[in-house]
């Protein structure tokens, strides 16, 4: 059985961050993820903000871990080339509401932000879309957008190509304490480690329990999307919110770092897991966006999506176990996870390697990827030339071609599945949704993995796309 | 070296093989750029019969109707780039093209805009519920089908009844499927009635008329799904929710014209067919630039797409060789029963006769087609029915264009 230094568990954005930071250090260390996949939990269907942290109650871990997280994300994203937009927020408010909007003007001052307030004329020559009967609103300019999910995708790369290792379907069973070290059992083999850290999102408080460490109770609360055809990205300036309420953030307004507008998240409790999406949602979706922003173009929609944050209490849980030894924790992370996640890492990384020497000759920089959307015809004859897969576009929609498909299948961890592959270079992100590109994309998986056509999967264990050859369909 | 030629015709599907054959006709030096590796467009995938009984006067599957014109345009002295996709289009009509064999800037004298549609998704319509494996367009499931040999699944429903569904529907339990159920939202069907006769009614499969989806279940393969009937304003009444179980639902609930390319031009576009607005030569509101087939309004038959492609081909040589003038138009508009009526402008003073194509809103019976110009009755004919599935044609004498032309029923 491998001894490793580390085991984290949990591959959204917070564990990938924190196998990240430790993968510095001269420490064997090794991330268990249960899916297909890094950040397909929380992590990839979030709002993909990267806020300023004026709104968290001050002296909150929320704050602390917010305002300096969005310090760090800044230049992680750029060493990570992830798209990313420091394109400010505005919290917008009408005339009846300038009290809230000076509440969380002081709430910023206390968090160490920079927030200003700005009249109407102010804030509509910034976001003229905005509806009629806005007044005021909160500007702060350090908030921004980042593709939630390429930043996981891009630390767990980083993490690999600095040694670390990330064993994917391979779901925790069970945690024991024996020889003063920790033996982690999964669905496919068992391991030891010096120390684990939770960072299992949704099962955090689940695995918390196999650990005998600390019990928690978890809610847990979903927020529908709707997903705009990259057309409506010219309308959005900036991300906007509504003044906040007991809920939450509140419906936005945003642009995506991939091109796109959302508009959501709704705000209801929910069951573990359960990112259906429901017409009721869909509808206060509808009814809230038109508060703040004047031409909602629904019609425009080319997906919808839903994920649930996992609350424990008012404030993350962020820390050693106080009941168990060797055991650490970053779960009940909810919002702002997403822009807390650098911070949390940085934490995680002092507390379990502080002392522990710095690698040698480590990766920090990811090399910047080229993608067809963004080459002009010089560069992309030289690419051509060196590889012909350059010239054939596989996604028409989002322009992706079939070299930057292949690379992301062999990238440090592999994207095998047909939304892996997504996720990595967006083919099928667009507006035909994959209905033209992904039995391209199945066949290009097929060729270069080796599997047949009915084992390539949308996601996860068990979403097979086509379940039968014609041949061989059977009768029952 | 900039290559130049007098037409480039953009995709090599039926509408571009048939304008590029009548452009060469006309004398032209002719390119056709097509992104997948052979000819042919989606006729490729549709192994099915009840093509070309109007063109041809016999019944071909898609694949020998394609393989007609895919003869011609090979053994004709006609450029094909295959695997080769058109990044750009300028108004001047510089056409930037990416292939295999490099990144190349082609000037045209005239382009065919022959791109087709693409399939409304299960996204675009906000289907509610759990987003698991097992949601596919009709088309994607028809490509796996026909031209990769997968079934995408055992238990199916199929969310609307346009052509490419009730097809599938067919195809499916041909391969040894179980089609449960088609679900449409109108009180109408919007495929051709043949298909609703040879591919549900003749393999009793039952449509439900003015259903819709709720809900799906399960994740992370689909494992069934809710429906309901709508009310007149086509919400859901969810009192009256029924669940069946199924490992796959195909959609089949629009086509949608595929105009990306068009993004930074300024051409009027219609708001009505997401095609441009063209003339009777299927010119657009750019001289020079043509349009046809479903990237202009989505067609019944390929036989029409065909001979509208041959009259955008003919039209662009003509326009590349400088052998038109152009002249005032009349506005063709559509009202009272009429959805859009195509072209949308005629030229002035022409002679002969000219074909406006149409679609209903709704299905009627026992109607009068009327055609009206400054008030006059210059055209009528009475139909027994009409269903928006159907494209309908009524021809024109051009001595009786003096002015704007009104399309309606009565």
């Amino acid at each position: 059985m491998k001894t490793y230094d580390c085991i984290v568990i949990g591959g959204g954005v917070v564990g990938t961050a924190v196998l990240d930071r430790l993968a510095f250090h001269d420490l064997a260390t090794l991330l268990l993820e249960k899916d297909d996949d890094v950040s397909v939990g929380a992590s990839r269907a979030n709002s993909g903000i990267v806020h300023a942290g004026y709104d968290c109650k001050p002296g909150t871990l929320k704050a602390k871990f917010n305002v300096r997280g969005n310090h760090l994300m800044w230049s992680l994203v750029d060493d990570l080339d992830v798209p990313h937009l420091k394109c400010g927020s505005l919290v917008v408010a009408d005339k009846d509401n300038k009290a809230g909007i000076d509440e969380l003007y002081d709430k910023g001052v206390k968090n160490g932000v920079e927030v200003e307030v700005w009249d109407k004329q102010k804030t509509m020559s910034f976001e003229p879309n905005l509806s009629d009967n806005i007044e005021w609103s909160l500007y702060a300019k350090e908030a921004g957008i980042v593709s939630p999910y390429q930043l996981a995708i891009a630390l767990a790369d980083r993490a690999v190509l600095n040694g670390a290792e990330i064993h994917l379907e391979e779901g925790v069973t069970a945690l024991e304490r024996k020889d003063g070290l920790w033996v982690v059992t999964t669905e496919k083999s068992q391991y030891l480690a010096k120390t684990v850290v939770n960072c299992a999102g949704a099962y955090g408080a689940d695995v918390n329990d196999l650990a005998g460490a600390e019990h928690y109770e978890t809610s847990f609360r979903k927020g529908e999307y709707y997903v705009l055809d990259n057309t409506e990205r010219q309308n959005v300036e900036t991300v906007i919110f509504p003044l906040p309420t007991k809920a939450g953030k509140g419906i936005l307004v945003a642009p995506t770092a991939d091109g796109n507008v959302i508009y959501g998240p709704t705000s209801h409790l929910c069951d573990l897991d359960d990112t259906s999406v429901t017409l009721d949602g869909l509808q206060d979706i509808r009814s809230n966006v038109a508060k703040t922003y004047k031409n909602p173009v629904v019609r425009k929609c080319i997906r919808t999506y839903a994920g649930v944050r996992t609350i424990i209490g008012d404030d993350f849980v962020i820390g050693e176990s106080k009941v168990v030894d060797d055991f650490y924790m970053a779960i009940g992370i909810c919002s702002p996870g997403l822009s807390s996640a650098p911070a949390i890492a940085e934490h995680l990384e002092n507390l379990i390697a502080g002392d522990v020497a710095l690698k040698d000759n480590v990766v920090t920089r990811l090399p910047r990827a080229k993608r067809l959307s963004e080459l002009d015809g010089d560069e992309l004859n030289t690419l051509i030339k060196e590889d012909e897969a350059w010239g054939r576009i596989v996604c028409r929609c989002e322009k992706v071609s079939e070299a930057e498909i292949v690379k992301a299948i062999h990238s440090p961890l592999p994207a095998v599945t047909v939304d892996a592959v997504k996720r990595r270079v967006r083919a099928g992100m667009g507006r035909c949704q994959g209905g033209f590109c992904a039995t391209r994309v199945m066949e290009i998986i097929s060729r270069e993995t080796g599997k047949d056509i009915t084992e390539i999967r949308k996601g996860k264990k068990g979403s097979n796309i086509a379940l039968y050859s014609v041949k061989e369909v059977p009768n029952d | 070296m900039i290559k130049k030629y007098d037409v480039v015709v953009i995709g090599g599907g039926p509408a571009g093989m048939a304008a590029a054959l009548s452009a060469l006709k006309k004398g032209a030096k002719v390119l056709v750029v097509e992104r997948d590796v052979r000819l042919g467009g989606i006729l490729n995938q549709c192994i099915h019969n009840g093509f070309g009984l109007h063109y041809f006067g016999e019944e071909l599957t898609g694949p020998e109707y394609a393989d007609r014109f895919v003869k011609l345009v090979e053994s004709e002295d006609i450029d094909v780039m295959l695997e080769s996709m058109v990044l750009r289009l300028t108004p001047d009509k510089k056409v930037e093209i990416l292939s295999p064999e490099g990144y190349i800037t082609v000037e045209a004298g005239a382009v065919v805009l022959a791109m087709g549609c693409r399939e409304r998704t299960a996204g675009a319509i906000a289907v509610p519920g759990t987003r698991p494996a097992g949601v596919y367009t009709a088309g994607m499931a028809q490509k796996l089908c026909n031209m990769k040999g997968y079934l995408v699944g055992k238990k199916v429903v199929i969310l609307g009844s346009g052509d490419i569904g009730l097809i599938m529907a067919r195809r499916m339990t041909l391969e040894g499927a179980k089609v449960e159920l088609v679900l449409e939202l109108m009180p109408y069907s919007s495929g051709l009635k043949r298909n609703i006769v040879q591919c549900l009614n003749d393999f009793d499969i039952p449509i439900k008329y003015a259903h819709t989806i709720t809900r799906l279940e399960g994740s992370p393969r689909l494992t069934g799904l809710y429906y309901a009937p709508v009310d007149e304003n086509r919400n859901p009444i969810l009192e009256k929710e029924e669940y069946v179980s199924c490992d796959t639902l195909l959609l089949s609930v629009g086509l949608i014209p595929e105009n990306d390319l068009l993004s930074g031009m300024d051409v009027e576009m219609s708001p009505i067919t997401s095609g441009a607005v063209v003339d009777e030569n299927r010119m657009t509101s750019i001289p020079g630039v043509f349009s046809c087939g479903n990237v202009l309004h989505v067609h019944d038959l390929v036989d029409n797409v065909s001979r509208e492609a041959e009259i955008a081909g003919g039209a662009a040589a003509d326009y590349a060789l400088g052998n038109v003038t152009a002249g005032d138009t009349v506005s063709v508009r559509a009202t009272d029963g009429v959805r859009y009526a195509l072209p949308q402008r005629i030229t002035k003073g022409g002679e002969g006769k000219v074909d406006v194509f149409f679609r209903t809103v709704d299905v009627y019976t026992k109607k009068r087609i009327v055609v009206e110009v400054d008030g006059n009755e210059i055209y009528s004919r009475k139909t027994m029915i009409l269903a928006p599935g159907e494209m309908e044609k009524i021809t024109l004498a051009r001595q009786d264009l003096v002015g704007d032309v009104i399309v309606r029923l009565k």
